[in-house]
């Protein structure tokens, strides 16, 4: 068999008008991306009294939460041993890789001096939490790229490199555990050190504990949702037993946050609020209702999950409740000057999506993304051998 | 009670990882020594006649532009802002009016200094918390984590920086004044050892209870300012926030402390759980 570039296949999947449509938005959004590198952050709405918008909320604090369905995934196959959830492994490893790609791209817009950006490298300061995010974001995204470069190596046929990567399987996906399981605390972490600023129903000592159970919750939703994408785009069964695997677990997740949370609110006083603050309430009761209570309900339930439509309408509010209570805590209840996001902005965060989608599409379409058959007998060989 | 349930739950939060630490203590970490001995200055608002010699002053030393309107007419600024460190403003109601300066507090334990990921902010011993640009990312964390509002940036630079009070580092380390407080014609603002100032702050306040308003703003706020406040009228309508007395960093460090016991508390349980999932695997294959 020959081995090297040659090797890759293109699989020729239909292009839809939607892809059209993503090509054209993503070469739009890093086309606005550039010319802020050129004319710098005036093309923005922040302001002295606004330093954070959308790129942050959305970009980078949602993209970072819906990502964690990689890390969980990657745990519940490997370290808890549940063989069946395999097939999605490397499309979930492959998600998960993008959205920190996209993080740090949208980081490079986002930030003042993105030419400085390696100084987090050699200017350290152990107290900030962003600093402890920034490391954890660098070797978390080595780590995917080393999980997922098997994908590749097969693809060009590479043997030697493969077999190493394979022996050191179970280090990298523990390595990968314990770095989401820091920074994606450490995002809430990173809102404690505004007490003053976020409202009470977000603002909590228990912020990192949220962050990080939100996050497992809506990065499984996440993986059913993508699934369901790449069936609906790559002709693939979209396999009802296995997102009905992952998606029993998220009821418990998002029922142990949600009693949490209202011990906490109940136990700090903050339930208060509930009848001072109209505006607060409403999106909070919004949030815990239908981002967590209800999609946990529904879930929870054995004919919900039963079927297709029931799954994605489910993981659509799980995921929609990670990005509501990322933006109610990092924008719409964080006090500030009034801001709307700019057309740059709105831009360059969709844009950026696209590319994410942009990529995974080039990866399914080149890479051996989806084990045909003859593969599948090959994994099955290989699992045993680990 | 409050402090119980927040205590509780922080060490909830910050994972069990704390209980087992050894006692770093976040003082000896985040501020180098004791500051009572260190620069700090007292602004008096009932001496204040609002005359701004100290914002001319203040631009005049730090090299800052002045802000000009449309017509190039020279305009006073609103607010702080990326061309502005300090400023004075009137408070007025029906019954009476008080000047107040703003600037930035130069926290004993700022928060800025403390979330900035590469350590651009930093708090000396002498008492100023001076920016160092070059090391400076851009990501406006100082910005969003001070709480009286004071880092701004330079939105219309295409490399933009950070822009706050320095409190004339350069010239407090080579014996001078601040220039704003040596600008200032009638002792309203005046500069020395934190010590000092709280001594004098505290004298004048028990001379004259009927003129001021019982507090000394910044001994305590936020765990203490180099930069402190006696007016006649009270702080929140001079627009200075009511603070508690812990200190941002107090917040936040617990939990970064915890840190590195969250990562290979979680690689040893996961390693564990590993090897329990797997025990049977000779008997399965």
């Amino acid at each position: 068999m020959a081995t090297g570039v040659n090797n890759i296949r293109l699989r020729k999947y239909p292009v839809g008008a939607g892809m059209i449509i993503v090509w054209i938005t993503g070469a739009i959004g890093l086309s606005v991306a550039v010319y802020r590198w050129i004319v710098g952050l005036r093309i923005t709405n922040m302001s002295d009294n606004r330093p954070w918008g959308i790129w942050i909320s959305f970009d980078m604090m949602s993209g970072i939460g819906l990502a964690a369905g990689a890390f969980s995934i990657a745990a519940i196959v490997y370290i808890f041993n549940i063989k069946k959830l395999y097939p999605i492994v490397r499309p979930t490893i492959l998600t998960g890789f993008i959205s920190y790609i996209l993080a740090a791209l949208t980081l490079l817009a986002d930030l003042g001096l993105p030419q400085n950006i390696w100084h987090l490298i050699i200017y350290w300061n152990i107290h900030s939490p962003l600093f402890e995010i920034g490391w954890c974001v660098m070797a978390y995204t080595t780590v995917l790229l080393l999980e997922f470069s098997p994908v590749v190596l097969e693809a060009l046929g590479w043997k030697a490199p493969l077999k190493l990567i394979r022996s050191i399987t179970i280090p990298l996906v523990i390595l990968g555990i314990s770095l989401s399981t820091m920074h994606q605390s450490t995002l809430g972490t990173m809102l404690l050190a505004m007490p003053y600023r976020i409202h009470p129903f977000w603002y909590s000592p228990l912020m990192p504990v949220y962050f990080f159970m939100t996050a497992i919750a809506a990065g499984m939703a996440m993986t059913v949702f993508e699934s369901y994408h790449s069936a609906r785009t790559y002709q693939q069964k979209f396999e009802l037993g296995i997102s009905s695997k992952i998606t029993s677990w998220i009821p418990y997740v998002l029922g142990i946050y949600i009693v949490i949370k209202v011990v906490d609110v109940i136990v700090s006083g903050t339930y208060i609020r509930l009848v001072q603050d109209p505006w607060p309430t409403f999106m909070f009761l919004i949030e815990i209702m239908g981002g967590a209570l209800i999609p946990a309900l529904l879930f929870a339930d054995k004919r919900v999950r039963s079927t297709l439509s029931g799954q994605v309408w489910a993981s659509f509010l799980v995921m929609g409740g990670l990005i509501l209570n990322r933006f109610n805590a990092t924008l719409v209840f964080m006090n500030g000057d009034f801001y709307f996001p700019s057309a740059a902005e709105i831009a360059v965060s969709i844009g950026l999506t696209c590319l994410g989608i942009i990529m995974f599409d080039a990866a399914i379409r080149l890479l051996p993304m989806y084990p045909n058959p003859r593969e599948k007998q090959e994994i099955k060989s290989l699992e045993n051998a680990v | 009670m409050e402090v119980n349930r927040r205590d509780f739950l922080k060490i909830a939060g910050a994972g069990i990882g704390t209980l087992v630490l050894p006692s770093l203590d976040v003082k000896a970490a985040t501020i180098p020594g004791n500051l009572e001995n260190a620069h700090a200055m007292l602004y008096d608002a009932t001496l204040c006649v609002g005359c701004r010699a100290c914002q001319v002053a203040c631009k005049k030393r730090a090299g800052l532009p002045y802000v000009t309107d449309e017509n190039q007419m020279y305009e006073m600024p609103t607010d702080l802002n990326g061309d502005t460190w300090t400023i004075i403003k009137l408070y007025k109601d029906t019954e009476t009016y008080s000047f107040v300066k703003k600037q930035c507090m130069h926290c004993v334990e700022p928060a800025c200094a403390s979330v900035c990921p590469v350590a651009a902010l930093e708090k000396t011993t002498e008492g100023p918390v001076v920016y160092h640009s070059y090391k400076c990312i851009g990501c406006r964390y100082c910005m969003t984590a001070c709480p009286f509002d004071i880092p701004k940036y330079e939105w219309d630079e295409i490399n933009p920086i950070i822009q706050k009070c320095d409190f004339c580092a350069d010239l407090q380390s080579a014996g001078q004044q601040p220039a704003c407080s040596a600008a200032c014609p009638t002792g309203a603002l005046i500069s020395g050892t934190r010590s000092e100032m709280l001594e004098i702050a505290h004298q004048r306040l028990a001379d004259h209870p009927e003129q001021y308003f019982n507090h000394v703003y910044g001994e305590h706020e936020v765990g203490g300012t180099s930069m402190l406040y006696i007016a006649g009228v009270s702080y929140e309508k001079l627009g200075y926030p009511t603070l508690k007395n812990q200190s941002i960093p107090d917040i936040t460090w617990p939990y970064m402390k915890a840190v590195p016991f969250v990562f290979f508390g979680m690689a040893g349980a996961m390693s564990a759980f590993y090897y329990w999932t797997h025990r049977n695997k000779e008997e399965e294959g």
